[in-house]
């Protein structure tokens, strides 16, 4: 219960100030567009190319990837808070105070949830208007875009709790960089977010099966499909949710290593 | 442990023999930061712990507040152990970093808010808290304001009030005043002192501010290389340096007013007589030594000045010299701290490079040099 709280008013905090930089807003709008945009336009003619399994437009089938792209890349930073408050003495004061620790952990996850979830919409509202058209009939639409949002918190309460744990670890900013750079980047190519991997290497549709990354794209992009396999879906969103578990587990655990080394 | 349960009533923090090693990392040997430190504070003092930058103190302090871990000893707060029930200890405590322990983006309220919400206080109770701290610390007018667009001095006033949001029974306070120009520290006393009084709660101080120590703290650890080298009342520990400096100006006797001559000649028309009645006089007081008279001027020194001083002026009025004017120089920490450790205090100030948490005790020969 206490646990609960806390993180209703941790996430009120970050809401608060995040709304507090509308800059931020602005960019995290924005920069999904332009993914959705850009690849769009790049890669447009792929879809003729014998073999790729999608039925629709090219942009029909980055839409999700676009999606968890933006939601992976932002929950990378999520440490950042974490870095800010450990650069000033307020985590210092949280950790001495009886402030539930799973509470500082979930409520990054929920804050970059929320912003996540925004940028989903947006993503879907552009590529509507771009003539993109998911599911079938209006309440397969629903409840296709209510799966792809499960995908969407999940992938970033996964990867929200990696960052945390490494900002927790090793107090640095640019072990954050070298998350985004060195995880998230190869994940994001190792995936069919942007490519059908029956046209890449083997190798990588073998990795792309065990990357929560392509587990997110998957399960959004059956599930705006024009007739969904909901067993893939579900069984990709058990996946997440585990892995999600799993991880954010770890990252509470990374505040006892802390105190240890400290 | 049944005795330290029992002596809890009057001791709020309990400190016995602390060790605490840092690794040295990149080959480096490991960095010594604890070397057996014991002390003991007794519940609704100020208790001040006294040293240079990597002294220990703010080590102590982490560990005391559950941040960071002893290799070895133990620690009690409230009667609660640290290492063993960490989770009781920081309900009890509060805590005020080094470091600016709010959050710029948010107003003074809103933080204020959220930590007596974190501690457990209702959302109106929370409300009303915050107010009174605010107004307690004369920041109402900036209440909402965003923290990043506050002074320096208002910033840790903000600080100070986190750390008493939930009225906790024991206070640390870590250098609360370093940083600070001398207006906002003078300002910042004023607070802590009103505050203790107000709220009633044990207080643990580090600094390495000799006079904050003197006039904040009831008692004084002395802290050098991670160990306690002298404990006691500020005056206590002055006190053992065999006391106060008494400056007595006899005034000029009658017949010669004007022909006085200057410092460093004796009384020109009282003659040796008159000297050594004056100063026989005054050793005859009773813990009054080192009687010196030159000039007009008489020297001496008394385990407690304030204590001798109407003596030595009764006696000198006895002796039919008249005086001019008395003043008591008072020992200060710095005395103290330069003959327990060797080394002045600004020395072994300079030695510590950086003021990080007890990252370095390495103490030079230069320092005992100096």
């Amino acid at each position: 219960m206490t646990a609960v709280v806390h993180t209703g008013l941790l996430t009120a905090r970050a809401l608060r100030q995040g709304a507090r930089i509308p800059v931020f807003l602005v960019m995290n709008l924005v920069q999904p567009m332009i993914w959705l945009l850009l690849f769009g336009q790049l890669f447009r003619s792929v879809v003729e190319i014998p073999g790729f399994s999608a039925a629709g437009s090219y942009l029909e089938f980055i839409t999700p990837g676009v999606v968890m792209m933006t939601a992976m890349f932002g929950a990378a930073w999520a440490g950042t808070a974490f870095v800010q408050d450990m650069d000033r003495g307020v985590m210092d004061r949280f950790l001495t105070s009886p402030t539930s620790r799973g509470a500082l952990v979930a409520s990054t996850m929920v804050y970059q949830a929320v912003v996540a979830v925004g940028q989903a919409l947006v993503v879907l509202a552009v590529a509507w208007l771009c003539g993109a058209r998911f599911g079938s009939t209006p309440a397969e639409t629903a409840l296709g875009v209510l799966a792809l949002l499960l995908a969407v918190v999940l992938l970033t309460a996964l990867f929200s709790a990696l960052s945390n744990a490494t900002a927790l670890l090793t107090g640095q900013q640019e072990a954050l960089i070298g998350i985004s750079q060195l995880v998230t980047l190869p994940l994001m190519f190792l995936s069919s977010a942007v490519m059908d991997t029956r046209l890449s290497a083997d190798w990588v549709a073998d990795v792309a099966r065990y990357n929560p990354f392509d587990w997110a794209v998957v399960a959004g992009r059956e599930a705006l499909a024009a007739s969904p396999d909901w067993g893939v879906v579900w069984g990709r969103l058990g996946l997440l949710a585990l892995a999600a578990l799993v991880v954010g587990r770890l990252a509470t655990l990374a505040f006892r290593t802390r105190q240890r080394s400290a | 442990m049944p005795s330290t349960r029992t002596s809890a009533q009057e001791t709020a923090i309990a400190a016995v023999d602390l060790r605490k090693t840092y690794p040295g990392g990149r080959g480096r040997p490991p960095v010594p930061a604890l070397d057996g430190l014991s002390f003991a504070v007794p519940a609704g003092t100020v208790f001040a712990l006294l040293g240079p930058n990597g002294a220990g103190k703010s080590t102590t302090a982490r560990i005391l507040t559950t941040l960071s871990r002893a290799d070895a000893g133990t620690a009690h707060v409230a009667g609660i152990d640290v290492a063993r029930d960490p989770e009781r200890v920081r309900r009890t405590i509060g805590y005020v970093a080094q470091k600016p322990v709010t959050d710029p983006l948010d107003t003074g309220r809103e933080n204020l808010v959220l930590a007596g919400r974190l501690q457990g206080l209702g959302a109106r109770t929370a409300r009303t808290r915050a107010a009174e701290l605010l107004d307690r610390f004369a920041l109402a007018d900036a209440a909402d304001r965003l923290v990043r667009t506050y002074s320096g001095g208002m910033a840790r006033k903000l600080d100070v009030a986190m750390g008493i949001v939930h009225s906790p029974r024991v206070l640390f306070l870590d250098e609360p005043t370093t940083g600070l120009d001398p207006e906002a520290r003078a300002g910042m006393w004023a607070e802590i002192e009103r505050m203790t009084a107000v709220e009633s709660m044990t207080v643990l101080l580090t600094t390495h501010y000799l006079d904050e120590a003197d006039r904040l703290a009831a008692n004084v650890a002395i802290v050098d290389r991670g160990r306690v080298v002298v404990a006691g009342t500020p005056d206590a520990l002055k006190d053992e340096l065999r006391g106060d400096g008494i400056v007595v100006e006899l005034a000029a006797p009658a017949p010669a007013a004007g022909s006085a001559g200057p410092p460093g000649e004796l009384v020109p028309d009282a003659g040796p007589a008159l000297a050594d009645r004056v100063t026989d006089a005054v050793r005859a007081c009773s813990g009054v030594r080192e009687v010196h008279l030159r000039g007009r001027t008489l020297r001496a020194r008394a385990e407690s000045g304030a204590a001798a001083l109407p003596a030595v002026l009764a006696a000198l009025d006895a002796a039919g010299v008249p005086v001019a004017s008395a003043t008591l120089a008072r020992p200060s920490l710095d005395d103290v701290y330069l003959r327990r450790t060797g080394r002045t205090f600004a020395a072994a100030q300079s030695d510590a490079p950086g003021s990080s948490a007890g990252d370095d005790t390495e103490a030079t020969a230069a320092g005992v040099a100096a």
